[in-house]
């Protein structure tokens, strides 16, 4: 295996708008509140950077095709721009885009950015749009994206022959851990805390899902821009530099879908993925030597069954984990500490920027004090777009120095 | 060379309205529709029209059979959905049948379920071919308060006939075409309208009927006490005794019309009743069938010892029992598009077909075509060109396989509040197919708490959505746990 990417980047800045109902701004203000935060921490110029990546995934009500929008926005100076899709982990692509570029020794200094303007959709939830092409618009259901995951829910507890109330269980923990987290954090979406109880009676969207186990749907945009560690060194002297470890991306081969072998309670593309990242950065033992996750929580159950595929949960042991408080932000492995996708919410395009932005933060302690994580240690980033049976996972992994 | 029926099925829809629910809803509107308030109304559920029964009735009379024998199809019904595209083609196509085949429309009378099975059976007598179906379903629907909605019911019927095998041997039929309207429904109508009942009733049904019996018994050297059974349809109930009375027919002779079970099922109701005689018929039972509307068929059939090895399938009966009350008119009003109602903006999306896809992939569409890996035996579904097994990945060794008629078993499984349907929630889930293969699909004819990890389904063919814009229904199969029936 090629030796990867470890070390080879530095995060120079890092930007990321308020996330929510932001009826009153186009994607352009969301962009442009990410880049002059992004801007101000990387302490550069516009005209220093060389390339940009733009994250974005239902381009229709976003920003629309190619990479005209972002550099039309911020009026980039005739750089390369390239429109990165790729379902959920779009934002993830774009940061993905950036490094290889910059790893490559192509370009110096460049910026990868997400945005999503959710809320002009209409109605609540995403958008209905064929996202597999129009053959599967033909044999598919006619189905939500709550529905496609409360599917794994079923599946496990088929599986482990875990009971439906002890899923139900957990599953609300974890909503309300992210309300919890969510509420310290002032760019969330959704802030405030509410009871488990409310959570757990909360009227169903896909069966076991009720309308609390479901992320927020929201506008947003995040940002980063990146560059060697040399050139990073040269910007900041004499401070922590937060690098890039690992950064994997997964895609289903279909196995899932059309073989019969995927049980359904978990996602073969996260624990492939998963497996590249440890790898790439020398991690033999996830539970021990990461200490935060931002993982992708577009529902509830989701969060579940990805601890398990992360390898930080044993297999069957995520419910306990999730109901003992492990991953609690006092816990052992800090999950989703801004309040995930649950509560920050969940504009596609920039929601992997927006995870790395915690992660970014958390590791220079710039956080108040509670709302840190006690011990970060590494950060680690997952997205997952598409469905369980048919998607993309991307894991990243950042440390300092 | 003997020719007839080698294979029948009846399909009634789950879902029933009681009659009374329907007047307690519309009585004070119309009070006279008490007069037909007994019994149950079979109702197709939201995704089901004429087309689908017919296939649904088709792939129960293929059981056992080959699809691909099949040389004619024919299918009758005055509730097509497509004017110009040939429907009988997109049931053929689901049934696996083949594309080089005979197929045709029957339409413009309910008579027309007697004239689809009367071609099938010159068909095969002419020797044009050794195999035919002929298969009728109507889905009507009545304005609402009126005796139609009372009466009608929905399902269809499909018979196989063929010259080997026969059960139930061809004798021959009698005709008749009067343009005697006492309801009609011109092009632009979605509702029936008739004259007077008395006029119905008497110069209607107690002429045509009998004289289409006399007719028959006469040029065949017959009387009415030579028929085991004598199967006509006629939903008035005085009209019905009075027939039997005056020909003579005696109680033991005369089918139940299954007024009380489904209602007046128009183009599939002779081939219907037919389908139910059968069940318990026996060598050498002669059987008479009428069918109503401007004229009548009669048609004479023997039932052959071959009946004997046809007992433990009985088709019909099964349909009557697999019963689900529809405890709401204003649900059945919603699906038939009589009461607009809000399914939200998820429900308006574009719903454009693109028919050079739909073509390229029609047999995978239709039947559910699958492939099978020559190299590792791999069944898939989707089909596909590269195994899909990752330890094989042999490229172009697939051999086509079909799908819609094995089993299945659920992998994982939700239902959705959020998902535009006319009849939330959707339910849907992964599927297994028996032998390989998965697909996620939709769920029908059920209820979240029928469904568990692992229990088996059977596949339905079924309306996957309506453009309304372009005046398009478009079918794929949904999956239904396989229930014991009582």
């Amino acid at each position: 295996m090629a030796a990867g990417i470890r070390d080879k980047v530095a995060v120079l800045g890092m930007g990321c708008s308020v996330f929510g109902e932001r009826w009153e701004d186009d994607s352009s203000d969301l962009l442009i509140e990410a880049f002059l935060e992004c801007l101000d921490d990387a302490g550069i110029e516009k005209k220093d950077i060389q390339a940009a990546w733009i994250g974005n995934h239902i381009d229709e009500i976003s920003i629309g095709k190619g990479g005209c929008y972002l550099a039309n926005a911020l009026h980039l100076p005739l750089i390369p721009v390239t429109r990165v899709e790729n379902f959920c982990a779009s934002g993830t692509e774009a940061f993905r885009g950036a490094c290889y570029a910059v790893a490559s020794g192509a370009y110096d200094i460049v910026l990868a950015a997400g945005v999503e303007k959710l809320k002009d959709v209409g109605y609540g939830g995403l958008p209905d749009s064929p996202i597999f092409g129009q053959l599967s618009r033909l044999l598919s259901p006619n189905a939500t994206a709550p529905g496609m995951f409360a599917q794994l829910a079923t599946a496990y507890s088929a599986k482990h022959d875990i009971p439906m109330e002890k899923i139900k269980q957990a599953i609300t923990h974890i909503s309300w851990k992210s309300h919890q987290n969510g509420a310290k954090n002032p760019k969330a979406h959704l802030r405030k805390e509410i009871s488990e109880m409310q959570i757990a009676d909360s009227p169903f969207v896909a069966y076991p899902l009720g309308l609390f186990d479901c992320c927020g749907v929201s506008d947003g945009s995040a940002m980063a821009i990146v560059t060697t560690p040399e050139i990073a060194a040269n910007f900041k002297p004499n401070q922590s530099l937060v690098k890039v470890k690992a950064l994997q991306i997964s895609v289903s081969s279909g196995e899932e879908l059309s073989y019969n072998q995927w049980d359904g309670s978990g996602l073969l593309t996260t624990r492939q993925a998963a497996k590249l990242a440890y790898k790439e950065a020398g991690i033999k033992n996830p539970r021990e030597e990461i200490g935060m996750i931002e993982v992708h929580d577009c529902f509830s159950i989701t969060e579940m069954v990805t601890m398990e595929d992360l390898q930080i949960s044993p297999p069957g042991q995520a419910p306990d984990d999730i109901i003992d408080g492990f991953y609690d932000l006092d816990g052992q492995v800090a999950s989703q500490p801004d309040g995930g996708l649950k509560c920050f919410g969940h504009p596609i395009g920039a929601s992997g920027l927006r995870m790395l932005y915690e992660i970014y933060n958390q590791l220079l302690r710039r956080w108040p004090e509670d709302r840190l994580v006690k011990d970060p240690k590494l950060g680690l980033t997952h997205n997952l777009g598409g469905v369980p049976s048919q998607n993309v996972a991307s894991i990243c992994i950042l440390g300092l120095d | 060379m003997l020719v007839g029926i080698s294979s029948f099925a009846g399909y009634i829809p789950r879902y029933r309205i009681n009659r009374m629910q329907i007047f307690s809803a519309m009585g004070w509107l119309n009070p006279a529709i008490i007069m037909n308030a007994a019994g149950d109304k079979a109702v197709a559920n939201y995704d089901e029209d004429s087309i689908t029964m017919a296939v649904a009735a088709g792939m129960k009379c293929m059981q056992g059979f080959n699809p691909a024998d099949i040389e004619a199809l024919y299918f009758a019904s005055t509730t097509a959905p497509y004017r110009e595209r040939q429907n009988a083609n997109i049931i053929s196509g689901a049934l696996a049948a083949g594309e080089t085949i005979r197929t045709a429309d029957f339409s413009g009378s309910v008579k027309s379920g007697t004239a689809a099975l009367l071609s099938a059976i010159e068909f095969v007598a002419s020797g044009s071919g050794r195999n035919a179906m002929a298969c009728a379903s109507d889905c009507r629907i009545g304005k609402v308060g009126s005796v139609q909605e009372m009466v009608f019911g929905d399902g269809g019927a499909a018979l196989l006939i063929s010259c080997e095998n026969v059960l139930a041997e061809f004798k021959g039929a009698f005709s008749m075409a009067c343009d005697f309207v006492d309801h009609l429904r011109g092009e632009n109508s979605k509702y029936d309208r008739q004259w007077e009942e008395r006029w119905i009733r008497d110069m209607g049904y107690d002429r045509f009927i009998p004289q289409a019996i006399q007719g028959l018994c006469d040029k065949y050297s017959l009387q009415i006490a030579d028929f085991k059974k004598v199967i006509y349809p006629c939903y008035y109930g005085g009209a019905r005794k009075n027939i039997n009375r005056r020909l003579k027919i005696d109680s033991e002779q005369v089918q139940d019309d299954l007024m009380m079970d489904a209602g007046d099922t128009g183009s599939a109701h002779p081939l219907l009743m037919l389908a139910a005689s059968l069940e318990d018929a026996s060598p050498g039972d002669k059987i008479a069938v009428i069918s109503y509307g401007n004229g009548c068929d009669a048609l004479y059939f023997e039932v052959t010892g071959e009946i004997e090895n046809y007992k433990n399938r009985l088709r019909v009966t099964d349909s009557i029992r697999n019963r689900q009350d529809l405890d709401n008119f204003q649900k059945y009003l919603a699906w038939r598009e009589m009461l607009p109602v809000e399914i939200g903006m998820r429900g308006e999306e574009e719903r454009l077909t693109r028919w050079s896809l739909v073509w390229r992939n029609r047999k995978a569409i239709s039947s559910m075509q699958g492939t099978k890996c020559l190299a590792c035996g791999t069944q898939q579904y989707p089909p596909q060109r590269v195994c899909v097994n990752p330890e094989c990945g042999a490229i172009d060794q697939m051999v086509p396989i079909i799908l819609s008629g094995k089993t299945g078993k659920i992998v994982s499984f939700t239902s959705d509040m959020l998902a535009a349907t006319l009849n939330p929630p959707a339910i849907y889930g992964n599927i297994d197919f028996e032998g390989g293969g998965r697909l996620m699909m939709d769920f029908t004819d059920c209820v979240l708490e029928d469904l568990k990890v692992g229990i088996k389904v059977n596949f339905s063919f079924r309306i996957k959505y309506v453009d309304p814009k372009r005046d398009t229904t478009f079918y794929f199969w949904k999956a239904v746990p396989a229930k014991e029936v009582s």
